[in-house]
């Protein structure tokens, strides 16, 4: 379809941050971490961490669960997956519509040509 | 290039000025866009695009250079338009021999507010992450095209 889905938004939305990249990066560096240890390479406070990892949550991207008592949190490798795809998706869209614009172009230039 | 932007481009066997009338004029833009497309092609004009079905949604129009850049915005979802909720098409018709390089380049897909140089900087610091990655797709996926696209 033309037109975009909520959930991709939500999916940009959630990665419209640097902080949340880095996150993203460095999650997927560890394979997982607490909010503790990743505030530790981050030029932010663990409170800071733990309000995008918040975001990261809600909107999917990655996983938390307790060991204990901390929190550790992961990639959804998936949901990633998603975001490519989505791009993709987009970039085929462009596709379509450059070849749309490519065939109308041609035929107004050989019409016009004709006359 | 934004990590977040998808770069196309095509070519095309016809001249400049009448690809730009394509790519600019109501009735055209709604036969490879919209469905219906309303649009006051001058800087801040507002467009409105509808897509049968699914809705109408709101444009504007950044930059009119005729026939060599046309940009606008367009919304991701129905409302108000802003820059948070809109992305940025830009699009740059270049003569060539045989027509038109058509190139197109959309961008913001990631709309929260992060200044241009901050985003640039961070994708250049982290070389190996997941922008990079998503740099790398958007490369591949444009060599296929440009394979495809009889060059």
């Amino acid at each position: 379809m033309t037109t975009r889905s909520d959930e991709a938004d939500r999916l940009w939305a959630a990665l419209g941050d640097p902080m949340r990249i880095r996150l993203l990066d460095l999650l997927l560096e560890r394979g997982e971490a607490t909010a503790s240890t990743l505030a530790g390479a981050l030029p932010i406070t663990r409170q800071g961490v733990s309000k995008h990892l918040n975001v990261l949550e809600r909107d999917g991207l990655v996983t938390a669960h307790r060991s204990g008592r901390e929190v550790r949190y992961a990639v959804r490798e998936e949901r990633l997956d998603q975001g490519r795809a989505a791009l993709a998706r987009t970039a085929a869209r462009w596709d379509t519509r450059l070849a749309a614009i490519k065939k109308m172009a041609e035929h107004a230039a050989k019409s016009g040509a004709d006359r | 290039m934004a990590p977040d932007a998808i770069e196309r481009e095509i070519l095309i066997d016809a001249p400049p000025r009448v690809v730009w009338s394509i790519v600019t004029e109501a009735q055209h833009l709604a036969g490879w866009f919209s469905d219906e497309a309303e649009i006051d092609l001058r800087s801040g004009g507002r467009m409105l695009l509808t897509w049968r079905g699914h809705g109408t949604y709101a444009g504007r129009v950044e930059t009119v250079d005729p026939p060599r850049l046309f940009a606008f915005r367009w919304q991701t979802r129905e409302g108000e338009l802003s820059d948070t909720n809109s992305t940025l098409v830009v699009m740059t018709l270049e003569a060539e021999e045989t027509g038109t390089r058509l190139r197109v380049v959309e961008s913001g897909f990631a709309t929260l507010p992060w200044p241009g140089d901050a985003r640039a900087r961070y994708a250049e610091e982290n070389s190996k992450g997941w922008l990079t990655e998503l740099g790398e797709l958007r490369d591949y996926v444009a060599r296929i095209v440009g394979a495809s696209s009889g060059r």
